[in-house]
């Protein structure tokens, strides 16, 4: 048993977290196809700003898109609630409302993260630092995951945590494939050109999959392989069925902990269903941007009936 | 004149219970000693030890400073001192007890009706009521200064939701991993078994009708709060739930909880929200803090509260003056730890008294806390002097004052070596079927040089207390 406001708590701690990761990953990618000649560099920070689902208050803002602006903007400004401070901020209040839940290795990474990004985001970065930014922010989140994995009991604690980053990465993962679907369909990019290399392996790094696809795969990538990996694959730890498949488990946990299972069981496990029994050309035959806006909805309201079901919303 | 210090003699000598550690510290490397003081704060700062400190933005989170040199006890000062906390707690609850019903100490015209009639502390709401165990302030910390070898004088009994146990702890620990081997060497008595006496304490006083282990939870206003840190630590080492109002609300007659498995009821809600945020529909009714309706679940015995509403009225600073009295009126007995002798200004020949003698005096506001609004008379300059004396004859019945004490000073690590600062102590001392009082308990710093203000919020630091085991 918890109080529905720490599991409240421990669910936005760790999708907060996520976000932080996720909001640095975006941005590596958008200085990756930035380099690249052959890009429409503010179109391309302009789809980074949609994957991050910041563009509306972006464009309240700013007038252009470029890489200082907005990587500024994901990075620094506290008027963006996604941004990876603002994120580390409300990561760290939840933390500290729900401290008496967290061992103290666990608290502790999150405090010294919330220090260390405090005084790194404090000022301004220059492009020249981004990169070396960049991978502190995804250091500082990995020593995060470490500290927790490595000293909290697996409980209904940590179920909560979880459900938290896999919501989080699901609803990541599905918006950054939905934002680029064009350039997967085989109408346009049957050919292959630069351009599209480059739009596909931006695709994968922004998910940190570039290496790790040629070794399920092909050296060449291939859009329909790409989309396999990051909505079917159950082995890629930020894939859509890897997501659901770790909602599904731990929500089984809770459902035999409290004795009780909650709409959001059927719920997850019909997703689950539909990402196990499918095949990737169905996906595309049936509309790849309709199926990901659909799971889009979809685990925006599973994260609801979540919250529902253990009194937290 | 010299403060009493309690590690140097004048002369020079050192103490007794002071050898064994003067005997340590010379054969210390100065620069490890530095290095250590600094390792210490990193310590504080990682675990986020913090307190906060209202209309601070800069500093919306700050350290308490930690000084590692540790103020000592001997057994024997620590016997008297527990003997004279003891009478003084059981003097307070006999009182609370007798004010919300037959008032008999007013009755014997041993205090006056008066300062009971227009006090907010009484609360109307409590009296006729007894609560579970007869307990009222089951948490209490009596804030205690020394002037000479066995001098001792209470200046503060705080009766309501006192702080500080947290640093308590969190200093021993502290110390303990910084230089284990002197804790091999000097024998000090412990004080890590604090939450789990809390939780006897808490666990002891439940409501009657409460069967089997009861439910404890701990009431805090939030992560904004400034204790918020001590409200997380103990509600975690009591292994109890830490609730805020918004997690609260009455069902079928009993304050219960929002968790994932539907509500549960609590027994025991050991509050850290003021009486005037407890219940909205009692008290404040702006409060967003409490729970509505508790109070008449308190009222029906069906919840616990602690310390019980109304407490204030024994810790409030118009009554301060009168503790020798309600002491020996309930325990039969003179008061073993002495009062600092206080001026009621209320009374116009004192009041007279009090202005003529301003700048060697300590004026306080009869309801502040935490150092705000008083003046220390001899650090004050003749402006501020003169400003204060303008609010005290404004409203004389607001103010009370004290003779400047020699508060006793113990050495702080500065840059340039030991240093001698004044210090107080507040110990803890739990309420419930019996009494338990941890030795040492919390010793307040005054870091600068010569200050006698040792509150956290205006520059004061803490150290470890030890009383010996000898």
């Amino acid at each position: 048993m918890l109080l529905g406001r720490t599991a409240n708590g421990l669910y936005w701690m760790f999708r907060y977290i996520e976000r932080a990761e996720n909001m640095a990953r975006l941005i590596d990618a958008g200085l990756r196809m930035a380099l690249t000649k052959t890009s429409d560099a503010p179109e391309e920070w302009s789809s980074v700003l949609m994957s991050a689902g910041v563009k509306i208050g972006y464009d309240a803002k700013y007038r252009e898109y470029n890489a200082s602006l907005v990587s500024d903007f994901l990075l620094r400004d506290l008027s963006n609630p996604s941004s990876v401070m603002s994120c580390v901020e409300t990561a760290r209040s939840n933390a500290r409302m729900v401290r008496t839940a967290l061992t103290r290795e666990a608290w502790e990474s999150v405090n010294e993260t919330w220090m260390i990004l405090k005084s790194t985001l404090a000022s301004a970065i220059p492009e020249t630092d981004l990169p070396r930014v960049l991978d502190q922010i995804k250091r500082e989140t990995a020593i995060i995951r470490g500290a927790f994995h490595g000293t909290m009991l697996r409980n209904e604690i940590f179920n909560f945590a979880r459900l938290g980053t896999f919501i989080e990465r699901a609803d990541n993962t599905a918006r950054i494939l939905d934002v680029k679907y064009y350039v997967l369909l085989p109408s346009i990019s049957y050919v292959g050109t630069t351009l599209d290399n480059f739009q596909w392996e931006s695709i994968l790094r922004s998910v940190s999959a570039h290496r790790s696809y040629r070794w399920v795969y092909d050296v060449e990538y291939n859009p329909v392989n790409i989309a396999d990996y990051l909505i079917l694959n159950s082995r890629m730890p930020r894939s859509l069925n890897f997501c659901y498949s770790n909602i599904v488990d731990n929500l089984k946990y809770l459902a035999s902990d409290y004795g009780k299972r909650h709409e959001c069981h059927d719920m997850s496990e019909n997703i689950m269903t539909r990402l196990e029994n499918n095949e990737i050309r169905s996906i595309f035959d049936n509309g790849l941007h309709e199926f990901l806006s659909d799971l889009i909805y979809q685990t925006n309201g599973l994260g609801s009936k979540i919250a529902e079901a253990y009194n937290f919303d | 004149m010299k403060p009493f210090d309690e590690m140097i003699k004048t002369g020079g000598q050192v103490r007794p219970p002071y050898e064994q550690l003067q005997c340590w510290l010379d054969t210390q490397n100065p620069e490890r000693f530095a290095q250590k003081a600094r390792d210490a704060e990193n310590v504080f700062r990682k675990t986020g030890i913090t307190f906060a400190v209202y209309g601070d933005e800069e500093a919306a989170e700050r350290l308490i400073p930690f000084d590692i040199i540790p103020r000592i006890i001997t057994g024997n000062e620590w016997r008297r001192l527990s003997q004279g906390i003891e009478q003084r707690v059981m003097a307070l609850n006999a009182f609370l007890d007798d004010i919300y019903h037959r008032q008999e100490i007013i009755r014997a015209g041993r205090i006056p009706r008066e300062l009971f009639t227009h006090n907010d502390a009484f609360l109307p709401e409590m009296v006729g009521f007894r609560p579970p165990g007869n307990v009222y302030t089951h948490i209490i910390g009596v804030d205690i200064v020394r002037t000479e070898e066995n001098q001792f004088y209470v200046l503060e009994d705080n009766a309501r939701t006192p702080s500080g146990v947290s640093y308590m702890l969190e200093n021993r620990e502290t110390m303990m991993q910084l230089f284990p081997e002197l804790f091999q060497q000097i024998k000090v008595r412990p004080v890590e078994t604090y939450p789990k006496l809390l939780r006897q304490s808490l666990a002891a006083v439940a409501p009657p009708g409460c069967n089997g282990t009861p439910t404890i939870a701990v009431l805090t206003p939030g992560i904004y709060n400034s204790a918020y840190f001590e409200h997380a630590f103990l509600a975690d080492q009591m292994g109890v739930e830490l609730v805020e109002g918004s997690d609260l609300k009455i069902e079928n007659g009993k304050v219960v909880m929002r968790t994932t498995e539907g509500n549960r009821a609590i027994d025991v809600l050991y509050r850290r929200v003021d009486d005037s945020y407890l219940d909205p529909l009692t008290f404040r009714r702006d409060s967003t803090l409490g729970v509505a309706g508790i109070m008449d679940v308190y009222r029906s015995g069906n919840i616990t509260i602690a310390n019980a509403p109304g407490t204030g009225i024994a810790d409030d600073k118009a009554l301060y003056s009168y503790m020798p009295e309600i002491v020996e009126f309930y325990t039969g007995r003179k008061a073993i730890l002495e009062n600092v002798p206080t001026h009621r200004c209320s009374e116009p020949d004192t009041l007279k008294y009090v202005l003529e003698n301003l700048a060697e005096l300590v004026v306080k506001e009869v309801h502040g806390s935490g150092g705000y609004g008083m003046l220390v008379g001899p650090a004050a300059t003749k402006k501020e002097c003169e400003d204060f004396a303008l609010k005290l004859k404004a409203n004389p019945k607001n103010y009370i004052a004290q003779p400047t004490l020699a508060l006793s000073t113990t050495p702080i690590m500065t840059e340039k070596g030991l240093a001698p600062r004044h210090v107080d102590l507040r110990p803890f001392v739990l309420v419930s079927d019996r009494i338990r009082i941890t030795p040492g308990g919390l010793t307040r710093v005054a870091l600068k040089e010569g200050s006698l203000v040792v509150n956290s919020s205006q520059g004061g630091g803490t150290k470890d207390t030890w009383v010996l085991d000898d």
